[in-house]
């Protein structure tokens, strides 16, 4: 189990963590989600040992490794651009981690190239070890860097918005490839991304942040359905905010029902097809607040200029300051 | 129509180019081609005897001496410096990068001077200095000390920009792979930068071959123990053996041709390399 306690860690004047508490199952799946600044990058590698927190500590199974070196860590680490050597061959990239090893803990040479090829398979580039890394597309060189770290052996394999640079359609091959090759190999797991389809999707358990603290931590389902935070709703799926008496109440595009008549009267700004749906914009008649509506694609399409009445079939209030809490439920 | 968003009427183009192409030819060419054609011009026979005196062949090995000598040091200088600077965050940083300049914003002549200041007869240790029989200023070591001083900007200067641009990932991911520091450096860093520090021994050896004013103070121009070419080219010139100061100055300006050579090579190939990497 990987367990973070109460991390806190200053560049200079500026908080990046504070007060980070976070366990994490043997197996596991976990994404750190969150917007630019939140801090998610600076937690990754504090746990990989390439930074080093303020105060707090960092277990791997019980073991303080707070003060251990990456070296010494044990974790595979996949950069964002990758950070292959440029100058190796795929094959010797993949193999670096063992050619480094002190003699007498080092595989044969043979040994060590049986390795890489079968690390080669598994990432599905088998053939490719004598080529160079700029020779590679941006979603061959990714599969290298995932192959090169985990030649290692690692005890948890941390990525670094994996997907990050790539287009969207190979990343969309290669987030499935990775579900499946997690899958398949049980080893646990942290990446970063600001992505939230991508957490959503491969996370067993999403861990929100924002300015450096933990805002909610879940599994998808929790974390869409039930957000503990206005931050949380508002940043992880398609959230309208209207403020009312003392908070504001959140409701997804998705759970709204037009009827005939009652409800809250919109004003159709702009219409256009979202999937199944038409998606309207417009504002609320009585406050003027802008809302996006899904309308069943079924129905007649509504026309600018057109008012619409509805009613959220399922909302959440938050209430202003203190701290805000959750008081879900059905509207 | 052919409308180009920089286009420039004709005249202009060719009064720009024919001005910076005079101007070439007056400053650089026509110089270069003098010291040849004097060098050369009473034949090959006394442009040979000129640099076999005794003295040029002295103040030949003399210059490859130093340039032997400093050239490492300053190698290793430079990427340690350069290490320290584009890897680590420590106080005082911004002050190294600024004295690292230091020697390109010094007038050479005081360059030497600080030495013969610290080490001369009447410097700070130059009294145990020479209770030791220590000898450093008008002899080899403070020609050393001088031309180290002079040409550690070059590999540095070289290599941080290209070290800043690479950032740290290489090394974080070769240690995260279990290297060691020295075999992230020499498996890693090295063959990173290995295009650009070749570029800045290139430059670093030309000018420590070609240094005059800091070796000039500190050399004490005793003929055939402490003159470079340089000073030898000099002390030639003013005694009107042009053909003898003439013969030596080519040697000079073929290793400056030779420099231009490899360096537009190396910068080839740097494109290429780099090129192929992003």
């Amino acid at each position: 189990m990987i367990s973070v306690r109460n991390i806190t860690k200053r560049f200079g004047s500026y908080a990046a963590l504070h007060g980070i508490d976070l366990d994490i199952e043997p197996g596991e799946f976990i994404a750190l989600l969150g917007p630019s600044g939140s801090g998610k990058t600076t937690l990754l590698r504090i746990i990989a040992g390439l930074e080093f927190q303020d105060s707090g500590q960092v277990l791997f199974d019980g073991d303080d490794v707070s003060s251990l070196k990456v070296a010494d860590r044990h974790v595979g680490f996949v950069f964002q651009q990758y950070a292959l050597f440029r100058h190796m061959t795929v094959a010797e990239n993949v193999a670096f981690g063992l050619q480094v090893k002190r003699r007498r803990d080092r595989p044969t040479r043979a040994a060590i190239r049986d390795r890489a090829e079968e690390l080669l398979r598994l990432v599905q580039l088998e053939g490719l070890g004598g080529r160079y890394p700029g020779q590679l597309s941006g979603g061959q060189r990714q599969r290298v860097a995932l192959a090169r770290a985990l030649a290692i052996e690692p005890q948890l394999l941390l990525l670094d918005e994996p997907f990050g640079a790539l287009d969207a359609k190979v990343r969309k091959d290669l987030r499935r490839w990775l579900r499946d090759l997690h899958k398949q190999m049980g080893l646990t797991s942290i990446f970063v991304t600001h992505d939230q389809e991508e957490a959503l999707e491969l996370a067993d358990r999403v861990v929100v942040m924002d300015h450096g603290k933990i805002e909610q931590v879940g599994t998808p389902e929790e974390i869409y359905m039930n957000p503990a935070t206005p931050f949380v709703s508002h940043f992880v799926g398609e959230t309208n905010r209207v403020t009312g008496g003392s908070g504001e109440i959140h409701f997804r595009p998705h759970d709204v029902d037009v009827v005939a008549e009652g409800g809250e009267a919109v004003l159709v700004d702009n219409v256009f097809r979202k999937g199944g749906c038409w998606r309207v914009e417009g504002a609320l008649v009585e406050t003027s607040m802008f809302v996006e509506i899904d309308v069943d694609a079924a129905l007649p399409q509504p026309r600018p200029g057109d008012t619409i009445r509805i009613v959220p079939r399922r909302s959440r209030q938050f209430h202003f300051e203190p701290t805000s809490n959750p008081e879900g439920g059905q509207a | 129509m052919k409308v180009r968003a920089t286009s420039e009427d004709r005249l202009t183009q060719i009064v720009l180019i024919g001005l910076a192409l005079t101007f070439l030819a007056f400053f650089l060419l026509l110089p270069l081609v003098a010291v040849f054609s004097e060098a050369l011009g009473q034949g090959l026979g006394m442009f040979l005897e000129a640099v076999q005196t005794p003295d040029a062949l002295a103040a030949i090995r003399l210059t490859l001496i130093i340039a032997a000598i400093s050239v490492p040091l300053n190698v290793v200088f430079g990427i340690a410096a350069s290490w320290a600077i584009t890897k680590f965050q420590f106080p005082g940083k911004s002050l190294l990068i600024t004295l690292i300049d230091l020697p390109f914003s010094v007038s050479p002549v005081v360059s030497g001077l600080i030495f013969v200041l610290l080490f001369g007869a009447n410097g700070f240790v130059g009294p145990w200095l020479a209770e030791h029989d220590l000898k450093i200023i008008f002899a080899v070591p403070g020609i050393v000390l001088a031309t180290v001083f002079i040409t550690f900007p070059f590999v540095a200067r070289e290599l941080i920009p290209l070290m800043m641009e690479q950032g740290k990932d290489d090394e974080e991911a070769a240690l995260s792979l279990g290297a060691s520091g020295w075999q992230t450096f020499w498996h890693v860093t090295l063959p990173n930068i290995r295009w650009g520090l070749l570029y800045g021994v290139l430059l670093c050896n030309a000018r420590a071959m070609g240094e005059f004013g800091a070796v000039s103070v500190v050399s004490g121009h005793i003929r055939g123990e402490t003159n470079t070419m340089p000073l030898h080219v000099e002390i030639l010139y003013n005694e009107y053996d042009f053909v003898g100061a003439f013969a030596v100055a080519s040697l000079l300006a073929l290793l400056a041709l030779v420099t231009l050579v490899a360096k537009s090579v190396l910068e080839w190939r740097f494109d290429l390399h780099s090129g192929a990497s992003h």
